[in-house]
C-alpha cells in the first residue's frame, strides 16, 4: 500500500510543481522542464502501481525491470536495431525519398501529367499500404530488401505530393522577375523554385520518417531472419517476455526520435528563412 | 471536374502497367512450366500463360477482380454473405474494430484538446509528448496490447479498438488543438464584452470555428484507424478479418487472395475518408463556412 500512496503524492507533488512552473513567463527551462517533469512523474507513478498492486510482469513490466532488460540485452538491441533501421528502414527512405523527389521534378514539367497523379498520389496516401508487406516479402525474400522495399512505396507518394506542392509554392511575381532577368528553366529551378520548396519538402521528409519506421517493423511481422525489432517483438510477445518487448519499443523511440530530430535540424539549417524557423521576436 | 481526363489517364496507365507487371513477372513459372512438360511455347502462349496462372507472382488485375468477385458477389447470390469464406464477411470484422476504435481515438482527442487548451499546465506538459509519440512508430506496440489484452481476459474485437483508438487519437489532438486556438483576439474580446460565460464561449465560439481544422484530422485519422484494425488482426494468428487474410495468403503464397483483400482494404478506406468528405460538405455548407 506504501507504494500506492508514494505515486499518488508524487503525482500531486508534480503536478503542484508544474501548476506553478507554468503560470510562471514562458521561458526556455520552463517549456522544457515542465514536459520532463510531466514524464518522470508517469514511469515513477507506473513504478509505484505496478510494485503496490503486485502486478503481474507478463501483463505489465515495472521500468526498473525494463531498463534492465535494456541493459542486460545492448548486443542483441544493437543487432535488431542495425538490421531494422539501418539496413531495412533508412536505405528505403533514402530511395523511396528520392525516387519520388525525382518524379516530382519530372511531373512538375507537365502539367498534365500534374492534374493527373496529384489526386491519384493524394488518394494512395490515405491507402493502408502497410498491407503490401506480405507481398514483398515475397518478391523480395525475408532479408532487409523486402522490408526496404515495403519502406519505399510506403513513402513514395507522402513525399511526392508533397515535393509536386512545393514547387508551386512560388508565385508569378517570383517567376516573372526570374523570367525578366532571362534565366533558364534550370536557373529558376535552382535559384528560385527548388529553395522555396524546401518547407514543403520537410514536410514530407518528417512525415516518411515515421512511415519507414512502421514499414520497416510491421513487415517483419510477415517474415524476417531471426534478427530484427519487429522479429523481436513478435516472438518474444508469443513467449510473454513483455521486459524485452518494452526494451525494443523503447529502442524504437529512441530511434523514432532522434530521426525525426535529425530531420528537422536539417530542416532548421536549410529553411532558416521560412517564417515557421524564425525565432519570435 | 477539369482534371478528369489526366485522372483517367494516369489510372489507365496504372493498368497497362500492372498488366505489364503480371506478364514480366511471371513469365519465368509459364517458361519452367513449358520447359518440364517438354513443349516449346510461343510468345502469346506465354502471355496467356501468365494471365492465368494459379499462383501468380503478381495476378493479373482481372484475376483479383475476379476473385473478389467470387468471394463478395457470388457469395451473396448464394446467400451465404457472412460465410467464412466471403471477404464481407472479414471486411465487417475489420470495419467494426475501425469503427470502434474511431469513435474511441475521436473521442478520447477532442477531450484531451479540450483540456489542453483551457488547462495551461496541462497544455505545456501533455502537449509537447502528444508531438514526440507522433515520432514514434507506435504499430510496433500491437502484438503487445492484443496479447496482455487477451491475458486479462479481453478479447475480439476491443483490443483491435484500443490500436485504432492510439493511432488515431493524435491527428484529432493536432488538429483540434489548432482548430478550438483559431479564434483571434477580436472575437474572444468580442464574447467578452458580451459577457458570455467560459461554456458559451467555448458552444458558440471555439467550438463552431474548430470545424474546418477538425474534419481533416478527421481523415487522416479513419486512415490510420483502418491501418491499426488491419495490424491489430496479424498477431492473432489469423483468424477473421482483412489482415487475417493478408497473413493467411503469405503463409500459403495465395498471391490472388492477397491482392484482393488489399484492394478491398483500400476500397474501404476510400469510402470511410469518402464519408467523411461529405459530412464535411454538408456541415461545413449548413454552418456556412463552405
Amino acid at each position: 500500500m506504501g507504494w500506492v500512496v508514494f505515486g499518488i503524492v508524487t503525482w500531486l507533488l508534480g503536478w503542484r510543481i508544474n501548476s506553478y512552473l507554468s503560470h510562471q513567463p514562458r521561458t526556455r527551462f520552463t517549456a522544457l522542464a515542465v514536459p520532463v517533469i510531466f514524464g518522470l512523474t508517469i514511469v515513477v507513478l507506473w513504478e509505484c502501481a505496478v510494485r503496490g498492486f503486485e502486478i503481474n510482469p507478463v501483463l505489465l513490466p515495472a521500468p526498473t525491470a525494463i531498463a534492465l532488460k535494456f541493459a542486460t540485452s545492448i548486443p542483441t538491441l544493437w543487432q535488431d536495431f542495425v538490421q531494422t533501421v539501418i539496413k531495412g528502414a533508412m536505405s528505403g527512405y533514402i530511395l523511396g525519398c528520392g525516387a519520388a523527389f525525382l518524379t516530382a521534378l519530372v511531373i512538375d514539367r507537365f502539367p498534365f501529367l500534374r492534374r493527373g497523379l496529384l489526386p491519384v498520389g493524394n488518394f494512395v496516401a490515405a491507402l493502408p499500404i502497410i498491407g503490401m508487406a506480405p507481398i514483398m516479402v515475397m518478391w523480395f525474400g525475408f532479408d532487409w530488401q523486402s522490408k526496404a522495399a515495403v519502406v519505399v512505396i510506403m513513402v513514395f507518394f507522402p513525399m511526392l505530393v508533397n515535393t509536386v506542392e512545393g514547387l508551386q509554392a512560388t508565385d508569378h511575381m517570383q517567376r516573372d522577375l526570374m523570367r525578366t532577368y532571362g534565366s533558364s528553366y534550370k536557373q529558376t529551378l535552382f535559384k528560385l523554385r527548388l529553395p522555396a520548396a524546401m518547407p514543403f519538402v520537410f514536410n514530407g521528409l518528417k512525415i516518411s520518417t515515421t512511415l519507414a519506421l512502421i514499414g520497416a517493423i510491421v513487415a517483419e511481422f510477415f517474415g524476417s531472419p531471426i534478427k530484427g525489432m519487429g522479429f523481436r517483438i513478435s516472438t518474444e510477445v508469443g513467449r510473454l517476455a513483455l521486459d524485452m518487448v518494452w526494451a525494443e519499443i523503447v529502442v524504437a523511440a529512441l530511434a523514432g526520435s532522434l530521426f525525426y530530430g535529425g530531420v528537422a535540424l536539417l530542416e532548421k539549417s536549410v529553411t532558416f528563412w521560412h517564417p515557421s524557423q524564425r525565432k519570435s521576436r | 471536374m477539369r482534371n478528369i481526363g489526366p485522372i483517367l489517364t494516369v489510372v489507365a496507365a496504372i493498368f497497362v502497367l500492372w498488366y505489364a507487371g503480371a506478364v514480366a513477372l511471371n513469365a519465368s513459372w509459364a517458361y519452367d512450366k513449358a520447359k518440364r512438360a517438354n513443349v516449346e511455347i510461343t510468345f502469346s502462349e506465354m502471355v496467356a500463360d501468365t494471365m492465368q496462372q494459379k499462383k501468380p507472382k503478381l495476378p493479373a488485375p482481372h484475376q483479383v477482380g475476379k476473385e473478389i468477385w467470387k468471394t463478395t458477389g457470388e457469395m451473396v447470390a448464394k446467400g451465404r454473405a457472412f460465410s467464412k469464406r466471403s471477404l464481407i464477411y472479414h471486411s465487417w470484422i475489420t470495419l467494426s474494430a475501425t469503427l470502434l476504435g474511431f469513435a474511441m481515438g475521436t473521442a478520447l482527442g477532442v477531450s484531451l484538446s479540450v483540456g489542453i487548451v483551457y488547462n495551461r499546465t496541462m497544455d505545456m506538459s501533455v502537449m509537447p509528448w502528444v508531438i514526440a509519440s507522433q515520432t514514434i512508430p507506435i504499430l510496433a506496440i500491437a502484438p503487445m496490447i492484443i496479447v496482455v489484452l487477451n491475458a486479462i481476459g479481453i478479447s475480439g474485437l476491443l483490443p483491435k479498438a484500443v490500436i485504432s483508438m492510439y493511432l488515431s487519437f493524435f491527428p484529432v489532438v493536432v488538429g483540434m488543438v489548432k482548430g478550438l486556438r483559431s479564434p483571434d483576439h477580436m472575437m474572444v474580446d468580442q464574447m467578452k464584452t458580451w459577457s458570455a460565460t467560459k461554456g458559451q464561449e467555448f458552444w458558440k465560439l471555439r467550438l463552431p470555428s474548430s470545424m474546418p481544422f477538425l474534419f481533416p484530422s478527421l481523415k487522416v485519422a479513419m486512415a490510420a484507424s483502418l491501418v491499426g484494425a488491419i495490424v491489430g488482426e496479424l498477431p492473432t494468428g489469423a483468424v477473421a478479418g482483412l489482415g487475417a487474410r493478408l497473413l493467411a495468403g503469405s503463409y500459403y503464397g495465395q498471391t490472388i487472395q492477397i491482392w484482393s483483400a488489399l484492394i478491398t482494404a483500400a476500397a474501404l478506406a476510400a469510402a470511410l475518408v469518402a464519408i467523411i468528405g461529405v459530412i464535411q460538405k454538408v456541415v461545413l455548407k449548413r454552418m456556412g463556412m463552405a
